[in-house]
């Protein structure tokens, strides 16, 4: 599989790489690989999320890069420098924990104004820089508090705001609004990711969230069994996933299980188990014949023949349920012996509300299907 | 709605309108439940179930507590100080010292004698006189012997009356004669009749006779109580105390007798006659305390009786702190008698090296067993308290084996040619042992603590430090040991008011000079038996342990201090 290849490097080529990691691995008992050969590259002032479910080892790739753990093999790059060796102080690395990690004993100014201590930064200069961090979340009047008197959301800023007051060029953050509520979350989402583009830092963020990992980052690695299962922009991940356990673990998919009975070009013809067939793009399936699994999202599929092309293979589906949810609707349909096929449908004036315990047809375009890898 | 009703254009009744300002009028008194009574009443009754409940969990506790614990606690604490004994065994000495100068160099007047002589010969008959000497002791050594020897020789005061009465009637030594002189007829008839069995008849003066013989009527009559009460015996039966021909001798060198008519009447005019006659011996009381012991005749002890006769003293107190009471108020005692000052001192600061040798050693310790994998943990903590549940005796015993001149210590470094054979080191039955041996014994209070306490920081305060480029070191003390402080203070406050209080362990391995302030405790209450004086050496280690802990709330905060989570 290659990572790289297909995925869009903002201006950067391999030259001017910032963070490296280079044929990585990561063993704790000697026995089982929890990270199998990571490569990985990114250029200065990339927003990069890795996700995956947890123990797929993507929080021990950030603890590496923060120094907290040595890599079994392998190199990891800063700047063209190899940090293996390097011990995490003198890494220059901000990192934002996922309990925040404020410590209680010292108000929020001496929280700030530590790392700059611990650099022997000069008092006035150190006030001014924590007073210019704190400006930055907009928590300038809270200095003389203590964490434990400021609310998740707020605890969170100075999180930041610590990990950023040295000015350091990356910033790690290990699941930094797990503790937030819903609405929360989504502020911080987009003030983190603001403010990241605006001071040009290069960010390396941990989450198991798919939603955040969409809609923060410029790329995102999706972690899995220790590898990276794919690399790329949140949208070419979403519509172009590469292999079965991407396109299950990013958003919501329906999957047909199949066998391949054409390749021609970029499409090819699927014979589903219950002898429908359909198109779809062949994506790592090679051969005539192979076992497929194919995976086509929710709102892809169109009800409407009208919409679908010429030709185009149709299947038979019985409703099963209906649901109203506002803005969609979301109906569960019974297709090819899967009873759990979803479809969602725009709420839109004249759009159909299906009756369950009645049958359509539903079809697709062939580039929404992707016929990918059966994994059992 | 009283004052809508009142006004004519309002119309009473249930409108909307006045329904809204009903409504308006309950805002501002009490909240009512659905019931109508207020929300308050019915939430104290809702809530007075749950309540008694949990009174009925904790009675059983409280109850034992408060019987078998507090209370006796408590009596123990009035102890240090009541002194009714002196008032109680001398109340005639007390009385008739009442105008003696204290800080005269002078022994006090025949009276204060003569009320000496009954008072302790009575203290004498109920045994009360040793014990009084006993408290005096503590206040005046010799107090003790002088009182033992007066509860002797007060019967050779009275024995010269005695005789001499006897000389002349035998019937004055005799039990009949002199109840029939001073009892009531009803009585002794009653007395004679009595089954021997059943309660006596209470012994009762016969009318007019404590009139002629005041003082000889008293006494008999306490000597009467006393052989009916305590001995149980027939005071017709019983020859009356020497003390009672005193008193004797008293009323007939005073009063006249002669228009006495009487039973024995004959006898107590052969008597006066006796005693009128210039042959009558007499002995002055002052001469026959002399007798007894010359110091009853200095001002000392007198001094002592007169200052400690109030039933309340600050005495035990001021012991305790090396003072004494004197005429002048209470003064230092002389540099060689103070012993509990240095003992306080040295039970603080002894603590205090406690203290700080476990912090020293457990802090390391704790450390690693909250940042060990749990299973190794376990194995490290069952080290910990291995000796925690080794009982407390055989620990301090090991130390002995340890530490001694002979003990194993010494033996390997005389072995190993570090120490000269006949240089062994002395480490035991001093502060050194005390401490060694304490430090040992206390250390599981003070890693418990701090253990519980470290396992709830969480491994990212560090790792956060460290990613903001501290060193090792400077994340440790900057952010790491300050948030263990808590439970350091925990194991000190732990450590230091066990050891404040520790007897076991300095009375084994403390000789003289490691021993604590609770020794003496222990010393006064089961050996001297000065429990005054050990109440009020507790009742000060209370204080100064309450004194520090609230000195310790002021400055780090009780909250502060955690035991666990």
């Amino acid at each position: 599989m290659n990572t790289t290849g297909s995925s869009f490097l903002p201006d950067s080529s391999q030259k001017d790489a910032f963070v490296e990691f280079d044929r990585v691995q990561k063993s704790y008992d000697g026995l089982q690989l929890v990270v199998k050969d990571l490569n990985l590259t990114m250029p200065k002032g990339e927003f990069l999320t890795m996700l995956g479910p947890s123990g797929s080892g993507k929080t021990t790739c950030l603890m590496m890069l923060a120094g907290f753990e040595t890599a079994t093999h392998g190199d990891i790059r800063l700047d063209g420098k190899a940090i293996n060796n390097i011990p995490p102080h003198k890494r220059g690395i901000g990192m934002v924990f996922q309990n925040y990690a404020l410590f209680p004993h010292m108000t929020i100014a001496e929280n700030l104004s530590f790392p700059l201590e611990v650099r022997s930064i000069g008092k006035s200069d150190r006030e001014a820089k924590v007073k210019r961090a704190l400006d930055m979340v907009e928590m300038g009047d809270f200095g003389g508090r203590r964490p434990a008197q400021l609310s998740g959301g707020q605890q969170q800023r100075i999180a930041l705001a610590r990990a950023l007051v040295f000015e350091p060029e990356l910033v790690l953050m290990d699941e930094p609004l797990g503790a937030l509520d819903k609405q929360l979350r989504e502020k911080m989402q987009f003030e983190i990711t603001d403010l990241a583009h605006r001071l040009g830092i290069t960010v390396v963020y941990v989450t198991h969230d798919q939603t955040e990992a969409l809609t923060m980052s410029d790329r995102v690695a999706v972690f899995d069994d220790g590898k990276i299962q794919q690399l790329a922009s949140p949208d070419e991940l979403y519509e172009r996933p590469e292999n079965s356990f991407v396109a299950q673990f990013i958003g919501e998919n329906n999957t047909l299980d199949g066998t391949i009975r054409e390749i021609k070009g970029d499409t090819c013809l699927v014979e589903l188990d219950d002898g429908g067939l359909i198109d779809a793009v062949p994506v790592n399936v090679s051969k005539v014949g192979e076992r497929t699994r194919v995976s086509i999202r929710p709102e892809r599929v169109e009800i409407n023949k009208d919409r679908l092309q010429e030709g185009a293979h149709t299947l038979k589906a019985d409703v099963l349920e209906f649901i109203y949810m506002g803005d969609i609707f979301r109906t569960r349909l019974k297709v090819a012996g899967n009873d759990e096929f979803v479809i969602k449908t725009r709420n839109a004036p004249d759009q159909e509300r299906l009756t369950p315990g009645t049958q359509i047809e539903i079809g697709w375009l062939p580039e929404d299907c992707r016929a990918l890898d059966a994994t059992n | 709605m009283t004052d809508a009703a009142s006004e004519p254009d309002k119309i009473t009744g249930p409108t909307p309108d006045n329904a809204l300002r009903a409504a308006d009028k309950a805002d501002d008194g009490p909240v009512l439940a659905a019931d109508g009574k207020p929300l308050k009443q019915s939430l104290n009754r809702a809530l007075r179930a749950q309540k008694l409940r949990a009174l009925a969990l904790i009675a059983p506790l409280l109850i034992f507590v408060l019987i078998s614990f507090i209370a006796p606690i408590g009596d123990m604490l009035f102890r240090s100080v009541e002194n009714q004994i002196v008032g109680e065994t001398l109340p005639r000495t007390v009385t008739a010292l009442t105008d003696y100068d204290a800080a005269s160099e002078e022994a006090p007047g025949d009276d204060v004698f003569e009320a000496a002589y009954y008072d302790i010969f009575y203290a004498a008959e109920n045994k009360m006189h040793t014990r009084l000497g006993s408290r005096l002791n503590y206040e005046m050594t010799g107090a003790s012997s002088m009182f033992r020897k007066a509860g002797r020789g007060v019967d050779d005061i009275g024995e010269v009356y005695l005789d001499q009465f006897e000389d002349l009637d035998e019937n004055w030594d005799e039990a009949r004669p002199w109840a029939e002189l001073m009892g009531d007829p009803d009585w002794i008839s009653a007395q004679e009749g009595w089954d021997g069995e059943s309660r006596m008849p209470a012994f009762e003066l016969r009318s007019g006779i404590a009139d002629i013989l005041p003082r000889t009527a008293t006494t008999y009559e306490n000597f009467a109580r006393f052989m009916q009460n305590e001995e149980e015996e027939s005071p017709l039966e019983e020859e009356p105390w020497s003390v009672v021909h005193t008193a004797l001798y008293q009323d007939l060198s005073e009063g006249d007798v002669s228009g006495y008519s009487g039973p024995r009447s004959d006898m107590l005019q052969g008597a006066a006659d006796l005693v009128a006659s210039p042959d009558f011996e007499t002995i002055s009381f002052r001469d026959g305390f002399e007798e007894i012991d010359e110091d009853w005749v200095t001002p000392e002890i007198w001094q002592i009786i007169k200052t400690y006769s109030p039933a309340y003293t600050s005495g035990y107190f001021l012991n305790s702190v090396d003072m004494q009471k004197t005429e002048e108020g209470p003064a230092m005692r002389d540099e060689d008698e103070r012993i509990y000052g240095l003992l306080f001192q040295r039970t603080l600061f002894m603590s205090m090296v406690i203290t700080f040798s476990c912090i020293l050693l457990g802090y390391p310790v704790a450390y690693l067993l909250s940042n060990l994998p749990a299973s190794r943990a376990n194995l490290l903590m069952i080290l910990v308290l291995l000796p925690f549940w080794t009982s407390l005796l055989v620990r301090t015993s090991a130390w002995k084996v340890m530490l001694q001149q002979q003990g194993v210590i010494n033996d390997v470094l005389v072995w190993l040619g570090m120490v000269a054979d006949d240089g062994r080191l002395v480490m035991i039955n001093n502060q050194f042992g005390t401490i060694v041996a304490m430090t040992h014994i206390l250390l599981p209070f003070m890693i418990l603590p701090m253990y519980s306490v470290m396992s709830t920081i969480p491994p990212s305060y560090v790792r956060a430090a460290r990613s903001l480029g501290a060193t090792n070191w400077t994340s440790f003390w900057r952010v790491y040991f300050p948030q263990s402080v808590p439970g350091i203070g925990a194991g000190s406050i732990l450590v230091f008011i066990l050891s404040i209080g520790y007897y076991i362990t300095p009375e084994i391995v403390g000789g003289t000079s490691g021993i604590f302030i609770s020794n003496r405790i222990a010393y006064h209450i089961s050996t001297s038996l000065n429990w005054g004086l050990a109440a009020a050496l507790g009742s000060i280690l209370l204080v100064v342990v309450l004194a520090l802990y609230w000195a310790y709330d002021r400055i780090v905060g009780i909250d502060n201090v955690k035991l666990g989570g």
